[in-house]
């Protein structure tokens, strides 16, 4: 087993890289790049919202990476960065043309069927509007299925505030409610300013029949969280996306274990039930 | 030839044993002296078994000692396991190679060559079976471990003498062999003539067995080779209980006994590499000067590292208190919930080779007698 | 007056508010507008009043040299401004600057010191209510202070 073509390498082992190559680069903010990739061979461009990739630096290293674009545009992967170590920094820095390895689609997503009838509350702090993004266009792209769409983001200042120009044009749209908040800001700010769960209380939606998708810093979603439930949410309407260190993605690294579960692959999504008692316990 | 019942082989039979796997193509591996412990390695006949050796185990502290007998296996488990085979501590899993913008990854092949384990204890049997359904049975297989476990032929023993720190009795793991191996063997070395009891568990290890010098064993060979593996259960170094273990932990997460043992452990992280059922690893990015040729290789890590659980700036366990509670959360109770059984087989390695000697037979003790009754 | 007394009942701020205590308080109450960009209140004044915002938008903000005007925090329609009032030295220790046109009810502060050291049950129902919205900011601040959607986390 010398040479074998892509294809095999893949099905043979899940560890193995398929070869991809960035198509777009832009910068998001400080920091923040997003990244538009198209797999060599294009039959496996398909996933769901709330879903990552390993994106391999070749000689450097390996990381996940959320895909934060639209589900329905087959053929290219999007992914939001941020630079922040050896890999990411240099997965920030290609440009197009240049290659890039591959693994994935993993993880468990956002329960897009569970909103189905109900008002969507989705609820993003910093990076955390990256992997809920592909929600919010799916949302959208059917949104005669749903009731009532609010998101509410919070970012540490107008500078960090992410993908701009789809806020703006989801805004002018009668049928999302967007509030934006930054935690502090100099100049011309005129939008709120104040940590993301104070929008909560205000938010327009049926605590009943909404379900709320969180994703952010972790003490961001836990503050989230009673906010969401002190408005009425049950705990089995709360959808949070969780982060640890990740080496494989494929469940055997044994890396990214939180209590019994493994975020790569029994996450990232998961429902605030399944995960209440471990979110209040330090260093689990 | 009836292979089905017990057979009796000689120490000549035990040589043409390995022989006859030798000559099938087998790597034959199994336990040898090498640097005053019981190793597993290589192994070209049974010459090269610890004969005359016994071990002296208790909580960190291992010692050779030699036995009043000839017996080739009258000791329990040393620091290797099997899983160094099936596992290997370090693996190269693809080399990619940059041509201008193109980049060619190619797998590293897995070795054509396939396992002969001699001398496999139940425990160690019940941890092969417990690595089986982490690398097999879930939704991505390791096709590495599939490689070396496939075709593995497993020669298993059963304890003649148990160790200072074994409870496979609690655990309900041995000391008798019961499944998962192609032949079985206990060894009678007393007085009388050295013999092995055989039997087989597999058509291969049937196939085997009916090429070696044998003779049907005698009844009362058999009740001989009852009465050593009664022995063994009856001597175990250590006791567990087991049935209640999940919930005891799980309720218990705040437990003050974690910094009880805090400020015992160490961190080294020697439990979990002699653990016979730890799986976790690590993968390292490496590269030539230009940048031309890079690679990627695996390699066993440990829990108990500062940066296992790094995410952000730091690590989500930093403390050493959050990181042994980890390590004994994980394989007492937590894998129940991950793969449906115990992580843990009652081999005791990881209480002999921990340089403080920590028992987590006493502290699941101490959590539990800690409890109003 | 009596519409003063039912904007006051009817403003969540004082959600459950006793008959007679709303009448004690609106005898301190009295409409306000401020026009976009206009300043409730400096950094340094006399605290001497609170506002129920009825209608817009307020950032509460601090200046810092070099940065300008850093605002910490907004406040609309529905919540309150102000509550250095309650204690010595009663001053403010940030500015409040209208985004918009807003309107408000005034309270005068020391009319209501005075009430609410002549009626404790007035007193303590205010406290109650003054304790909940400084908690709530509080643990609102720490988050803040956290920065936690920095590069560190």
């Amino acid at each position: 087993m010398l040479d074998t073509p892509i294809g095999d390498v893949r099905a043979a082992d899940p560890m193995a890289p398929r070869i991809a190559r960035v198509r777009r680069r832009r910068r998001e903010g400080p920091d923040v790049w997003t990244l538009e990739i198209e797999p060599e061979n294009t039959e496996a461009a398909v996933f769901v919202p709330g879903q990552f990739n390993m994106l391999t630096m070749f000689g450097v290293g390996e990381a996940p990476i959320s895909m934060s674009g639209d589900p329905a545009e087959v053929g290219r992967l999007v992914h939001t960065i941020r630079a922040v170590g050896p890999v990411s920094t240099a997965l920030a820095r290609l440009g197009p043309g240049e290659p890039v390895g591959l693994r994935g689609p993993f993880g468990a997503g956002w329960p897009m069927h569970e909103a189905a009838g109900r008002d969507v509350v989705v609820v993003a702090g910093g990076l955390g509007l990256a992997p809920l993004r592909p929600a919010l266009y799916r949302l959208l792209a059917e949104r005669k299925r749903y009731g009532q769409i609010v998101l509410l983001y919070g970012a540490r200042g107008p500078d960090e505030i992410l993908f701009r120009r789809e806020l703006e044009a989801w805004r002018r749209r009668l049928d999302i409610d967007i509030e934006v908040t930054v935690d502090h800001a100099v100049g011309d700010w005129h939008g709120h300013v104040g940590v993301v769960t104070n929008l909560i209380a205000r938010a327009v939606f049926d605590p009943l029949h909404a379900i709320a998708l969180v994703c952010g810093p972790e003490v961001m979603m836990r503050f989230a969280i009673t906010a969401l439930r002190d408005a009425g949410l049950a705990e089995d309407a709360i959808y949070l996306s969780m982060e640890r260190n990740m080496k494989c993605a494929i469940g055997l690294c044994g890396h990214c274990q939180f209590g019994p579960v493994f975020v790569c692959r029994d996450g990232p999504v998961f429902r605030l039930d399944r995960l209440r008692a471990l979110l209040m316990l330090k260093e689990i | 030839m009836d292979t089905a019942q017990p057979i009796a082989l000689t120490r000549e039979g035990l040589e043409a044993l390995l022989d006859a796997l030798r000559r099938r193509g087998y790597r034959v591996v199994g336990p040898t002296v090498r640097d005053r412990a019981i190793v597993y390695d290589d192994i070209a006949s049974i010459a090269d078994l610890p004969r005359g050796w016994t071990d002296e185990q208790e909580g960190g502290r291992y010692r050779l000692a030699h036995r009043d007998d000839d017996a080739l296996f009258g000791y329990a488990v040393g620091p290797h396991s099997w899983k160094k085979f099936l596992h290997p501590p370090v693996l190269n899993l693809w080399r990619a190679r940059r041509d201008g913008t193109n980049v060619h990854v190619v797998p590293e092949p897995d070795p054509e060559e396939r396992f002969a384990f001699i001398g496999v204890r139940s425990c160690e049997l019940h941890a092969i079976a417990i690595q089986d359904r982490v690398f097999l049975g879930g939704p991505h297989i390791d096709p590495h471990y599939r490689a070396r476990r496939e075709g593995a032929f497993i020669v298993a023993v059963n304890c003649g003498t148990a160790g200072g720190t074994c409870f496979c009795v609690s655990m309900n793991t041995g000391p008798k062999a019961t499944a998962g191996f192609d032949l079985a063997l206990t060894e009678i070395a007393g007085e009388a003539e050295h013999l092995f009891l055989l039997e087989a568990g597999t058509e291969v290890g049937r196939a085997v067995l009916a090429e070696l010098p044998h003779r049907a064993a005698t009844q009362d060979e058999i009740s001989a080779a009852g009465s050593v593996i009664a022995h063994t259960a009856a001597s175990m170094g250590r006791k567990m209980r087991s049935d209640d273990v999940h919930a005891l932990l799980l309720r218990n997460l705040q437990h003050p006994r974690w910094d009880e043992v805090a400020e015992r452990c160490l961190s080294c992280g020697n439990c979990t590499m002699v653990c016979p059922t730890c799986f976790c690893t690590s993968v390292e990015e490496s590269s030539d000067l230009t940048g031309a040729e890079t690679s990627r290789s695996r390699r066993w890590d440990s829990c108990f590292t500062m940066d296992f659980s790094y995410i952000h700036g730091g690590s989500v366990r930093s403390s050493a208190r959050s990181r042994y509670r980890q390590w004994m959360t994980h394989k007492l109770a937590t894998w129940y919930d991950q793969f449906g059984s115990s992580g843990c087989v009652g081999c005791g390695r990881c209480i002999t080779w921990c340089p403080v000697g920590i028992d987590i037979t006493e502290e699941v003790r101490a959590i539990r007698d800690s409890e109003p009754h | 007056m009596e519409g003063l007394e039912r904007i006051v009942k009817e403003h969540p701020f004082f959600t459950g508010l006793e008959e007679r205590f709303c009448k004690l308080i609106c005898g301190c109450a009295k409409n306000v507008r401020f026009e976009a960009g206009q300043y409730l209140f400096h950094e340094g004044e006399p605290a001497d009043q609170f506002y129920l915002l009825r209608q817009g938008r307020v950032a509460l903000q601090l200046m810092a040299p070099g940065r300008g005007a850093v605002t910490f925090q907004t406040l609309g329609p529905g919540e309150i401004v102000g509550v250095s009032w309650l204690v010595p030295p009663y001053r403010w220790a940030y500015d409040a600057k209208a985004l918009d046109l807003n309107r408000a009810i005034a309270f005068d502060a020391t009319c209501l010191r005075q009430k609410c050291e002549a009626d404790h049950d007035l007193g303590y129902d205010l406290m109650k209510r003054f304790m909940s919205v400084l908690i709530q900011r509080l643990q609102a601040t720490r988050l803040q202070i956290l920065n936690v959607y920095g590069a560190h986390a």
